[in-house]
């Protein structure tokens, strides 16, 4: 009698408080809804590149992104660290390309939507970052001069149907650059400052064409974003938009106490910008002050927003122009990851300290001072099934 | 799921016990003829989840908490020591969170007259996260009437953000400090 009881008061409560759906605050839901893919703008024109949407520019940096004849021993490309089928990244604590680097590869879907570039944000635009690993000698190690060569001698053709006639290249030594070894820039410094200009235009178009390609280069909707979908619409979840009570505990964890929201928000769990949270140094590694030391090296770069070789005006330059540059909180700081396809891709943080999601939730749990600056994170309570049901959720950004 | 769950710790409980002593009068009172006893209990059963289920929607729509009384997010103040009246507001109207954008102060006397030609510094950050604003926004034109436009505003999270004004003109230094809650 008392089970026919309960089951029938349980069935008409259950009609009148919706069926058994998730039990979410009008707050949740509008939290849960920011979450979703769906919200996900369309992507803004880059306007300092006129290239960013040609197609026959992305073509071109499609192709030099996989090609490994972008580096000095010709066996790195972009492709070597950023892999098509690992979220093009490369699953190392810390990248290795010519040489082993001391920061994590990051994924690169939506990267285009980045106001800034690398853990620390020292580059301002997806073509300027694309440079970078170019150059450096524990990347691709090239230099300029033999870039802009090997252009004209591999893909002169195509570079010219996009980006115009090349130029003279004949006098121009076959390794210089001012950032390379001291007989590349000798090498460079004793080339006239025409000649540097036109070996720059070449390169920033390199990575103009490299930045059109990683444009397409986006999320996908996961398990999660079904779930809020149907959350949002009001329709029964189906299949696997159906959420365990355990990823659901999660998902409410996530948007209140654990305060995993505060910077992993929006429809990439980011809000694109550099926190201290505490994560220490890799034994072994050169220093590390993250964000602090990146605001001299982007204003520094001849192919940021205010160089040259920016196309369009001044005004996408906003970024750079309003960059906080003496904050006491810029040391240590990194920069917020997206959280999306997180779970498949251990090691995490930006030289790869941690192994595992259950390792991440605990340094947060924990909230461990910095070795330098000051964490902004504060201990949490979390019991062992709070735990779980955090990095339980996780994985439905990952499926 | 949990809205079951939910049901349960909140009202099932409860009203579970008082709803089986009322069964025991019915038993009691009208021990006569089975049929007749299931009528009257399946009846005031069913009135009885009615009851309960009402009470478990009204519980699950209604708010759940009072909101605390949020900080003072007034669009226009007189600065720190009475020398302006301030008026701080996007200048298009809306704000978007994560995205880079200009807003008006616009800067008066007392008496009312514009405040032309200020010194304007700003600062701030989130009270409750201990962090300052993720960009550094400037005074970058003066738009006549008092009206400064201010850019590289930037809002990178919800919650409650400060933006803290140092005015200096002619008339005198002072400060103000408006709060803007997304
Ligand atoms: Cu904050």
């Amino acid at each position: 009698m008392r089970r026919f009881f309960c089951f029938f008061a349980l069935t008409v409560a259950a009609i009148l408080a919706g069926c058994g759906k998730p039990d979410f605050s009008d707050a949740e839901k509008k939290m849960i809804a920011s979450l979703a893919l769906n919200t996900l703008p369309a992507l803004k024109p880059d306007t300092t590149n006129r290239f960013a949407d040609v197609p026959a520019a992305a073509a071109l940096g499609s192709t030099l992104f996989f090609d490994v004849g972008m580096s000095r021993d010709g066996t790195v490309s972009c492709s070597t660290c950023h892999k098509i089928d690992r979220q093009f990244q490369d699953d190392l604590p810390q990248a290795v390309g010519v040489g082993r680097t001391n920061r994590r590869t990051m994924p690169l879907a939506g990267v285009a939507r980045d106001p800034w570039f690398f853990w620390d944000g020292r580059r301002d635009s997806l073509w300027a970052q694309a440079l970078t690993p170019l150059e450096n000698p524990l990347e691709q190690a090239g230099n300029r001069t033999a870039y802009a060569h090997y252009m004209r001698i591999r893909f002169g053709e195509r570079y010219e149907r996009i980006f115009g006639p090349l130029p003279d290249l004949s006098g121009i030594p076959p390794n210089a650059s001012p950032l390379g070894s001291d007989a590349e820039r000798t090498a460079w410094n004793a080339m006239s400052g025409a000649q540097r200009d036109a070996v720059n235009r070449v390169y920033a178009n390199i990575g103009k064409a490299i930045a059109a390609f990683e444009r397409s280069i986006e999320p996908s909707p996961t398990r999660f974003d079904r779930f809020a979908l149907d959350l949002a619409t009001g329709a029964e979840p189906k299949g696997d938009a159906t959420f365990s009570q355990e990823e659901i505990l999660g998902l409410k964890l996530f948007i209140g106490k654990a305060n995993c929201v505060t910077c992993h928000n929006g429809p990439r769990f980011s809000d694109n910008g550099f926190h201290n949270t505490g994560v220490p140094p890799v034994a072994g590694l050169p220093a590390d002050r993250g964000r602090v030391d990146a605001v001299a090296q982007v204003e520094a770069d001849p192919f940021n927003c205010f160089g040259a070789y920016r196309d369009g005006d001044a005004s996408a330059c906003g970024e750079l122009r309003f960059m906080v540059k003496d904050a006491a909180e810029l040391v240590r700081a990194y920069k917020t990851p997206s959280l999306r396809g997180a779970a498949t891709r251990p090691p995490y943080m930006h030289a790869g300290q941690f192994s595992s999601l259950d390792e991440v939730v605990a340094h947060y749990a924990k909230a461990a001072g910095s070795v330098e600056g000051t964490s902004e994170i504060h201990p949490l309570e979390l019991s062992d099934r709070e735990r779980a049901a955090l990095v339980a959720f996780l994985k439905t950004l990952s499926e | 799921m949990l809205g079951k769950q939910a049901f349960f710790r909140h009202s099932v409980f409860p009203q579970a016990g008082g709803m089986r002593s009322a069964r025991q009068n019915v038993i009691r009172r009208r021990g006569t003829g089975l049929a007749s006893l299931w009528r009257y209990f399946l009846a005031g059963l069913g009135l009885a989840a009615l009851l309960v289920g009402v009470l478990a929607a009204v519980y699950l729509t209604a708010p759940h908490s009072a909101q605390p009384v949020g900080p003072d997010v007034s669009r226009t103040k007189k600065t720190d020591n009475g020398l302006y009246v301030a008026s701080f507001v996007p200048e298009h109207g809306v704000v978007r969170q994560g995205e880079l954008e200009s807003w008006l102060l616009t800067l008066k006397t007392k008496t009312g007259a514009s405040v032309e030609r200020a010194a304007i510094t700003i600062s701030g950050g989130m009270p409750q996260h201990n962090h300052g604003l993720p960009t550094s926004p400037q005074a970058t034109d003066y738009l006549g009437e008092g009206r400064y436009r201010i850019e590289g505003v930037k809002f990178t999270m919800s919650g409650w953000w400060q933006l803290r004004f140092a005015i200096s003109s002619g008339a005198g230094s002072d400060t103000v400090l408006f709060n803007v809650v997304l």
